[in-house]
């Protein structure tokens, strides 16, 4: 999934998008779409070629949860953690990645397969508690139904 | 004038003002009871203010522009549903507000209640006990309670960044108000500060989460001064408490001038906030002026007298009085025995205008001849000629408010970010605002291209290549037909307009057959020509990288011929503004500094003036002009000039081809400095006269806006006397009969003898604030726009301006050009801001070089390179730069042992001799260690600091 940064790319990004007006955000769509996350390296060249402070550049990178600035693990899963979901068992669901995962939310497993993160809201309330994992929603997630996530995200990557 | 400290008036939002399109009409509305009449677009937070009537607020002064984030401003409005805040409310006609009601009080502490739940509760031991509007807000709201606790999670051990010399940066006590960040944004223009992260993560970041000295952060100290908690302080209120009174004086660094209050405790300064009435700032600092004062109490300031024979003995420190007359005595025995043409003196740009017209008139009245000569001699000379010659008058036309209206700016040989930053930050503002600007400039500075500012053209003109740029520009307007017909024909002299036409019509001047010359390209000349002559209103700035050439005086002709051209004249948002250098260059020019010049530019060969001066003065004048500054050095050198008294200026190190000065300084039989230091020039001294500096001293400072602003004196001098002191003593001792008690007389005299000045006073002074010259029965209040309904010498002249290429040209010896410049946080030579914190952020000049020219010669980033030119060699470290183009290299001067001006040459401008720093063709080659010169050098610095050491022990 995560491809080895690569200033080439992230200069066409850029060259892509300096001269649009309000360019910022879906640059930095872009480069995370290209390389996984927004190298923090690449701040002061998008700051300028964006006519914009590093400082600016920063404040925006930073308001937007969803934007990295170092890889993450070969699979993302995210267990929501809004009022409805939390309503039907989300908090007992976390507790249980953390456990299976031996990692805590906002870090990724020692192996480095699985990056575990809190999400508020998907839109799937009706059918919660909900995670998502990598692309794709699943919802009414219970235990087991954890387990055979995560195991399903590890059984991808053996060869 | 003392003043208890109190924090300055906060209105919470900004005056409306002209240009809001409602302006002129006036809302009525009642608040609390009163009624109120302020203008459309007012806030009603304003609004209530000015009715004296305060409304807390937290994220709101009037420096900014209203937020809304604090929530603690909310009022109750008739009519109107729910608690508006009243910073973001504009008034409306008719409007009944209530400032505290039962239900207000009860939002108000609850919201404080919520920033105390996470703010530590140390008000007794905080910095800014006393000066803190948390604190003051807390009290208004009557908070007795905080029910949230202080468990939970909290910002209370953030760690404090102590990375800026100056302020410290304390997050655990940051209520995220946002006025540092939006301090940046519009008063300084930097946007090197952020909100990071959101919600209750929300803290403020330097840069992209960095410590500040790391950041983008230009140490100008808006940010501190927008600060309402102790999160940013300056170090010395926390080293020392807050201030006890407060005196309003002027900046002694560059010719912006800005306004200060000198906020003081006994007679030690622990803050200087810029004055928000000053006009020339109006509440902006830069760090040289916020920051930069540590030097006034350096342990290098020299406190007593000293003597010595000659410069290789050891100081002797004196009492005044035998130092002056010894200084009296060795004055008259030079004239006895080598005529009275035999000594002079140098004014200085950085004394007050009272200090200059006292040197001066020593000179004229007690040596009896007219050798006195100031620095403006190597800046801004040819603007004095220029402008005199096409104009009338040897002064910027505008104030430096005035750009706001300007839509588009030419900035030419001048870098107003690093060299002037609180004008920089207006002009920033205005092209925020969408005005056009066009940078001509040998190197590609900080206005080019920096956030939120991008130069519409960036001309790189050949160094020397000015006076073709200006002349291709004329050519392109005129035989486009984009000149302002009806005011050449309503404002300039006709037949001078009509032989100028003829001369830059010829193809010759056209952009395309001048690029060799120019080295800009003739599409981009063409445009940049079209969009100011097309502007509306244009402005032109400039700096030194217009004067300090040989044709320096021709290029200031040919801006003003440019202005003049396209009717850019004579109103707001036009006009012809050098940049000056220095504090008091203007006003030191003003004074009658120059040898052919009585104080108000007045020729000496005019009888009528130099009688009513010496009616007046009671002597008789010497009507021959004196030597210029490069004449005395000529002169002493072939010995035929043998005494000078130098007043607060080092010409060994600011003035070009330094082993030159060297040699005419150590020719001279008596070398007298008065200066706060041991500079370089002191060094080859008989005499040293320790100065005041401008905290010690009464007297004005007049700006490049013509403005005259009071300094005041806010401590007692070093060494017991003002510099207009020791002069008067000196006058006293060569037997003239001067009778002044205080700098105010002195004013009253340069008032009674300068038709220009005729109107100012003290007293004026003191209402007005500051005054902008002319000042006299015309203009009772000052000028603030010159040559309004006609030009000063009645008709504009457009004098011709031959491009004439320099001496100084590449060859294969010396195949790169030199260019010189200013970096921010140093001054000049550096004098006063070597010896302060800023060191911090320029401790040595390098040498700017392009890879390109960086590869060829093997240098990397960090190397030593030695640079020479046909008159001398040096070496500085290299730092490979985009900002010069390939064939030019940079460098500054603010470091005595760089040598900079070891390599620039004696070429000068043809009409006042200023030097031109600007062009030196030179040569650049990998050194292992320092130049000849500069071994020798520190040499002598070790042997006259020796010399030195022994005075100390006297």
């Amino acid at each position: 999934m995560s491809a080895q940064p690569s200033s080439k790319s992230v200069i066409a990004i850029i060259e892509r998008w300096k001269d649009e007006p309000g360019g910022l955000l879906p640059l930095f769509h872009d480069v995370q779409a290209a390389l996984g996350y927004v190298p923090p390296e690449s701040l002061s060249e998008i700051a300028g070629a964006l006519n914009l402070s590093r400082a600016e550049v920063h404040g925006v990178l930073s308001f937007y949860h969803d934007f990295r600035t170092a890889p993450a693990g070969r699979h993302t899963v995210q267990i929501c953690q809004a009022e409805a979901c939390q309503a039907v068992g989300a908090r007992a669901l976390a507790q249980r990645a953390t456990e299976l995962l031996g990692t805590e939310f906002g870090s990724t497993s020692d192996d480095g397969g699985v990056t575990l993160e809190p999400v508020y809201c998907l839109g799937n309330c009706a059918c919660g508690p909900s995670v998502r994992v990598d692309n794709r929603v699943h919802g009414r997630v219970d235990s087991e139904r954890l387990e055979a996530l995560l195991a399903a995200c590890r059984q991808r990557e053996e060869p | 004038m003392l003043q208890f400290y109190e924090p300055q008036m906060d209105f919470g939002t900004p005056a409306r003002t002209s240009d809001d399109p409602t302006a002129g009409t006036l809302v009525d509305l009642t608040i609390d009871g009163v009624e109120v009449t302020v203008p459309a677009g007012t806030s009603v937070m304003r609004a209530a203010a000015e009715a004296g009537i305060k409304v807390p607020k937290l994220c709101a002064t009037d420096s900014l522009e209203p937020f809304g984030s604090c929530r603690v401003c909310l009022v109750e409005i008739e009519g109107v549903k729910g608690y508006p805040a009243s910073c973001t409310t504009q008034v409306a006609p008719g409007m009944k507000v209530k400032t505290q009601t039962e239900a207000i009080a009860d939002l108000r502490r609850n919201v404080m209640e919520l920033y105390i739940s996470d703010h530590p509760l140390d008000c007794l031991t905080c910095p800014t006990n006393g000066d803190c509007e948390l604190q003051d807000v807390a009290g208004e709201v009557g908070l007795r309670a905080v029910r949230y606790g202080f468990e939970g999670a909290g910002h209370l051990d953030a760690e404090k960044d102590e990375s800026n010399p100056y302020f410290t940066f304390d997050p655990s006590k940051c209520i995220v108000c946002s006025r540092c960040v939006r301090a940046c944004e519009e008063t300084q223009g930097t946007f090197a500060l952020t909100i990071q992260g959101r919600g209750f993560d929300s803290t403020v970041s330097a840069g992209a989460d960095e410590a500040f000295m790391d950041s983008e952060c230009v140490s100008c100290g808006a940010c501190v001064d927008a600060c309402p908690t102790a999160t940013l302080a300056e170090n010395s209120i926390i080293q020392h408490g807050v201030p006890e009174h407060s005196v309003v004086t002027t900046c002694a660094y560059c010719g912006v001038g800005c306004a200060f209050r000198a906020e003081v405790r006994g007679e030690q300064v622990v803050r200087m906030t810029p004055w928000k009435d000053g006009k020339a700032n109006e509440g902006h600092a830069c760090v040289k002026g916020r920051f930069a004062y540590g030097y006034t109490t350096h342990a290098d300031r020299i406190a007593q007298p000293m003597l010595r024979n000659s410069i290789d003995e050891p100081w002797r420190a004196v009492s005044w009085e035998e130092a002056i007359e010894f200084t009296a005595q060795r004055l008259r025995e030079i004239q006895h025995q080598h005529g009275r043409n035999a000594v002079g003196a140098i004014t200085s740009s950085r004394c007050t205008n009272e200090e200059v017209y006292l040197l001066q008139k020593l000179v004229r009245a007690g040596f009896g001849n007219n050798n006195v000569d100031t620095c403006a001699r190597v800046c801004h000379s040819p603007t004095g000629y220029g402008l005199k010659t096409t104009l009338g008058e040897s002064a910027g036309t505008q104030t430096f408010a005035s750009v706001d209206a300007a839509d588009v700016i030419i900035v030419m040989g001048s870098n107003p970010t690093e060299a002037h930053p609180v004008f920089g930050s207006r002009l920033k503002r205005r092209l925020r605002e969408g005005a056009g600007l066009i940078v001509i400039d040998p190197r590609r500075i900080e206005l080019v291209d920096s956030p939120h500012i991008h130069a519409h053209y960036h001309l790189p003109v050949t160094p020397g290549g000015n006076v073709a740029v200006l002349n291709a520009m004329a050519h392109v307007i005129l035989t486009e037909g984009l000149h302002d017909e009806a005011f050449v024909q309503a404002r300039c002299e006709t037949e001078a307009f009509e032989r100028w036409c003829e001369f830059i019509r010829d193809p010759r001047h056209s952009p395309e057959a001048l690029e060799a010359d120019t080295g800009v390209p003739a599409d981009d000349l063409r445009g940049a020509a079209r969009l100011y002559a097309h502007a509306g209103n244009g402005a032109i700035y400039y700096g030194l990288g217009v004067t300090e050439h040989s044709q320096g005086s021709t290029a200031v002709m040919g801006i003003a011929n440019l202005a003049m051209l396209t009717g850019n004249l004579g109103r707001e948002g036009v006009g012809v503004n050098p940049m000056r250098g220095q504090n008091n260059v203007q006003g030191s020019c003003d004074m009658g500094s120059f040898p052919h010049e009585l104080p108000g530019y007045r020729h000496l060969s005019d009888a009528a003036t130099r009688s009513m001066f010496e009616k007046d003065w009671s002597v008789e004048l010497d009507p021959d002009p004196g030597m210029r500054i490069p004449n005395m050095f000529d002169a002493a050198i072939d010995g035929d000039f043998r005494g000078l008294i130098i007043q607060g200026e080092d010409v060994a190190q600011s003035d070009p081809n330094t082993q030159h000065i060297e040699a005419a300084l150590s020719s001279l039989e008596l070398l007298v400095v008065q200066d706060l230091f041991l500079n370089e020039t002191a060094k080859f001294a008989h005499v040293f006269l320790p100065g005041s500096t401008f905290l010690e001293k009464n007297g004005t400072f007049t700006n490049a806006e013509r403005r005259i602003s009071p300094v005041r004196r806010v401590m007692s001098p070093l060494a017991g006397k003002e510099d207009w002191e020791v002069t008067l003593d000196l006058a006293h001792a060569l037997g003239c009969d001067w009778e002044y008690e205080h700098p105010s007389q002195i004013m009253d005299e340069i008032a009674r003898l300068t038709p220009t000045f005729h109107g100012v006073s003290y007293e004026k002074l003191d209402r007005l604030g500051s005054i902008q010259w002319p000042c006299n029965d015309h203009a009772p209040e000052g000028t603030e726009i010159m040559h309004e309904n006609e030009f000063v010498r009645g008709e504009g002249f457009f004098a011709l301006t031959e491009y004439v290429p320099t001496d100084e040209r590449v060859n294969r010896r010396f195949p790169l050009l030199l260019t010189t410049g200013r970096v921010l946080s140093q001054y000049n030579v550096g004098a006063q801001t070597r010896r302060t914190d800023n060191e911090a952020w320029h401790d040595e000049d390098v040498l700017e070089i392009h890879a390109h020219d960086a590869e060829e010669r093997g240098l990397v980033d960090g190397d030593w390179a030695g640079i020479s030119s046909r008159v001398g060699d040096t070496v500085l470290r290299v730092r490979i730069s985009e900002r010069v183009r390939p064939g030019v290299v940079y460098t500054t001067f603010h470091h005595p042992f760089s040598g900079a001006n070891v390599i620039t040459t004696d070429n000068s401008d043809w009409a006042t001799n200023c030097p031109e720093y600007k062009v030196t063709a030179v040569q650049a080659v990998k050194v292992a260690q320092p130049s000849a010169w500069q071994a020798r050098q520190r040499e002598f610095d070790r042997r006259q600091k020796q010399l030195l050491e022994h005075a100390d022990q006297a």
